[in-house]
């Protein structure tokens, strides 16, 4: 080691392994539904999309990716629930791993809710 | 990138409790379930809940999982991992409110804590210097190193306050001014991990779980006061605080954070470990450094002092492992920032080992001038088994015993000093209306008995007496001259001894013949022991009004000291059973096994 910066690259590279140890109350979360309704139409990609994404844009400490259980509309698996501290909980159905990086963009950075993609334009 | 972090405790409580073979099964189950690339699994330090390990918290959601079983493992991957669904029956009962699940940081255990020296405990892998890196670790060390001179960091230490955390609580940064205006060709930064109370493990949970924090306050030290080398002394007794000692001593090394140049700025500073042997004299700061030196352990005459002549007669300091784990805080969030924390002579936190009559036995971080209720009636979770709190012991066994009247005292050196008691390292031992003062107080002289070097008479031969004076009193052999006679030899004992262990080994009596007087006289004059603790003053009888007949307390007698008489009780169809008491052992297997409830001890 011989300069602040060496430290400072090693730092931030370890750090994104660190946050997911911390709870941030303040945190968007993401909720994949992964009942076996949702893993067998496909939530498992879709998880991992959004774990990818997230960690592409270096948003790991702003936003949490979680599973949940079944959520009772199973035909429109895969469901995954977006919800921004202070905003309505937002329901995004069908869901495929191609669809994510627009949730991630257009919602949790931009705060647009990607209309096409919600349970409302499909019923 | 994985979306889900798993950390199990690997600290010395839970590692007992099978926890590495939790991890093993764990990685299996993971890996069958095909989420290898998804979750992690990371073994910690101390989560500080001992009671309920094997200890086991899984991110992002903060579930709590306590006293896992291998056998619920399959079940937690399988319905948690992959499905998303928290296993609530597993989790620690605490966190789970009707449909929601607490936070832990809100349970009553957690909630009252404010962790600064164990801040990483239960957070990082002890054995990756990254995780240590990830949490701002070693940017104190290039902080100092780059921006500061060495007479800025004292001053830095000066201000925040920062008291010596083994129990004496001298001020640190005048520890290290002294070391520092000495001039020599070699001055040597020490770590004192010899800790040797019973009942007290918080520097070997700070070993166990964050070994960087203290690596790096020691380099720091070493450049504040002019060190190039640096030893730590640990006892061989803590074999996994040792391993990773090493290990972070290696991935030091490898960093170039240890070693020569370090970022470039021409200073040098290297670590050694020295594994101490378990001798409780050791723990006192000039056997310490004799044991470095490869000689017997025992203590000498101060002055002159460490600061002056130390180790290898050069200028030393010594500071303990929780001391150390506060510097690089205090470094990059500034003096201020900790003396705003605690009282007023008392600043930071401190770390407590609780242990004894309490539920939630394990290791607690509070700031100073918390009261000892809070600790034990909100943090500890109060008394098991509705029994009443009769005292607290601190200070191990140079300490003494706090009553049930002083629990509202704010804890810090000064008050724990005023009410006879000392701060001593951080061991909290609990005892109910069942403990008996005197027995304790006889525990701990066993101890410093066993413990005294030797070296010097009033420790090795006061002790001694002072101790067979309290066997007499636990057989009922005691008088009352004699309570005041071991009164006078305690005060002699403290004036004359060589070292801190003389000085304070009556400390366990004096304190309670102050509050526990009484006791001491109903040992001598009625001849009782009012805890029904000491054997010799024990007697059980059976109520032969009450007793059924059942023979139960004959069949559980391990020395046929019970048999039946002829008396039939009235309502009564078998006869009544009695003790001889010149068989009787005293055990209480008999009293533990009667139904009718018609034994008494007495």
């Amino acid at each position: 080691m011989k300069s602040l910066a060496e430290l400072q690259a090693i730092r931030d590279k370890a750090k994104a392994n660190i946050t997911l140890r911390k709870e941030n109350p303040n945190a968007a979360r993401v909720y994949v539904g992964m009942a076996t309704c949702g893993i067998a139409a496909g939530a498992r990609p879709v998880l991992n999309a959004f774990t990818e994404e997230i960690a592409k844009r270096g948003l790991q400490e702003d936003i949490m990716v979680t599973q949940t259980g079944c959520i009772g509309i199973c035909q429109y698996e895969p469901v995954v629930e977006v919800e921004i501290p202070g905003e309505e909980k937002v329901t995004y159905v069908k869901m495929t791993p191609e669809r994510v990086a627009r949730v991630v963009n257009d919602h949790l950075v931009n705060r647009n809710v990607v209309t096409e993609f919600t349970i409302g334009a499909y019923t | 990138m994985y979306r889900s972090n798993i950390l199990v405790c690997g600290g010395t409580g839970c590692t007992s409790s099978n926890s590495m073979k939790i991890v093993e099964v764990l990685k299996e189950e993971i890996k069958k379930n095909g989420l290898e690339k998804e979750v992690n699994v990371t073994t910690t330090g101390c989560f500080g809940l001992c009671a309920l390990g094997p200890i086991m918290v899984v991110y992002p959601e903060g579930s709590f999982y306590s006293m896992v079983q291998v056998a619920d493992i399959p079940e937690i991957v399988e319905e948690h991992l992959l499905k998303g669904r928290i296993v609530t029956r597993l989790l620690y009962q605490e966190t789970v409110e009707e449909d929601t699940i607490k936070s832990l940081n809100k349970t009553a255990f957690y909630a009252k804590q404010k962790r600064v020296a164990l801040r990483n405990c239960g957070v990082i892998d002890p054995e990756k210097i990254d995780d240590y890196i990830a949490m701002d670790g070693y940017a104190a060390l290039g902080k100092v190193l780059t921006e500061m001179t060495p007479d800025e960091v004292i001053q830095t230490i000066l201000d925040s306050g920062l008291r010596g955390r083994g129990g004496a609580g001298f001020p640190t940064g005048l520890k290290w001014k002294f070391a520092a205006a000495n001039d020599a060709d070699q001055k040597y930064v020490c770590c004192n991990a010899d800790e040797g109370d019973p009942g007290a493990f918080m520097d070997r949970s700070v070993l166990e779980g964050d070994p960087h924090a203290v690596l790096e306050a020691m380099a720091i030290a070493g450049y504040a006061i002019g060190a190039s080398k640096g030893y730590i002394y640990v006892r061989a007794e803590y074999p996994i605080a040792v391993k990773r000692l090493k290990i972070a001593i290696d991935q030091a090394h490898e960093y170039g954070l240890l070693g020569e140049d370090i970022f470039g700025t021409g200073f040098d500073f290297d670590i050694q470990l020295r594994l101490g042997a378990g001798a409780f004299v050791c723990g006192e700061e000039t056997s310490l450094m004799t044991s470095i030196e490869g000689k017997r352990g025992e203590p000498r005459p101060r002055p002159p002092f460490p600061a002056v002549k130390g180790l290898y007669k050069k200028p030393t300091i010594l500071n303990n492992v929780e001391t150390y784990a506060n510097i690089a805080q205090i470094i990059l969030k500034g003096a201020d920032w900790f003396a705003s924390m605690g009282t007023e002579k008392s600043k930071g936190t401190k770390v407590f080992a609780l242990g004894g009559k309490i539920e939630h036995t394990g290791l607690v971080e509070v700031p100073m001038g918390t009261t000892l209720r809070e600790i034990v009636e909100e943090i500890g979770g109060g008394i098991p088994n509705g029994k009443k709190f009769k005292a607290a012991q601190t200070g191990g066994p140079s300490g003494g015993c706090i009553p049930a009247e002083h629990l509202d005292i704010p804890i810090d050196y000064d008050n724990l000093l005023a009410i006879g008691s000392m701060m001593g390292s951080g061991g909290l031992i609990v005892m109910d209306e069942t403990t008996c003062m005197v027995d304790i107080a006889k525990f701990f002289l066993e101890f410093t008995v066993d413990e005294s070097c030797g070296k010097c008479t009033p420790c090795r031969i006061g002790t001694k007496r002072l101790l067979e004076m309290l066997d007499k009193i636990t057989k009922g052999q005691g008088t009352l001259e004699m309570i005041d006679e071991m009164e006078e030899l305690c005060y002699y004992i403290k004036a004359n001894s060589l070292c801190g262990l003389g000085q304070t080994a009556p400390n366990p009596v004096l304190s309670t013949l102050r509050y526990f007087r009484d006791e001491y006289v109903a040992h001598v004059v009625d001849k009782k022991c009012p805890a029904g603790v000491c054997k010799d003053l024990l007697e059980f009888t059976i109520d032969k009004e009450k007793c059924v007949g059942c023979g139960l307390c004959a069949r559980n007698c391990p020395a046929n000291a019970i048999a039946q008489t002829d008396y039939i009780a009235p309502n009564k169809k078998r006869a009544a059973y009695a003790i001889d008491a010149s068989k009787c052992v005293k055990c209480g297997a008999c009293l533990d096994n009667c139904r009718p409830g018609a034994i008494f001890k007495g």
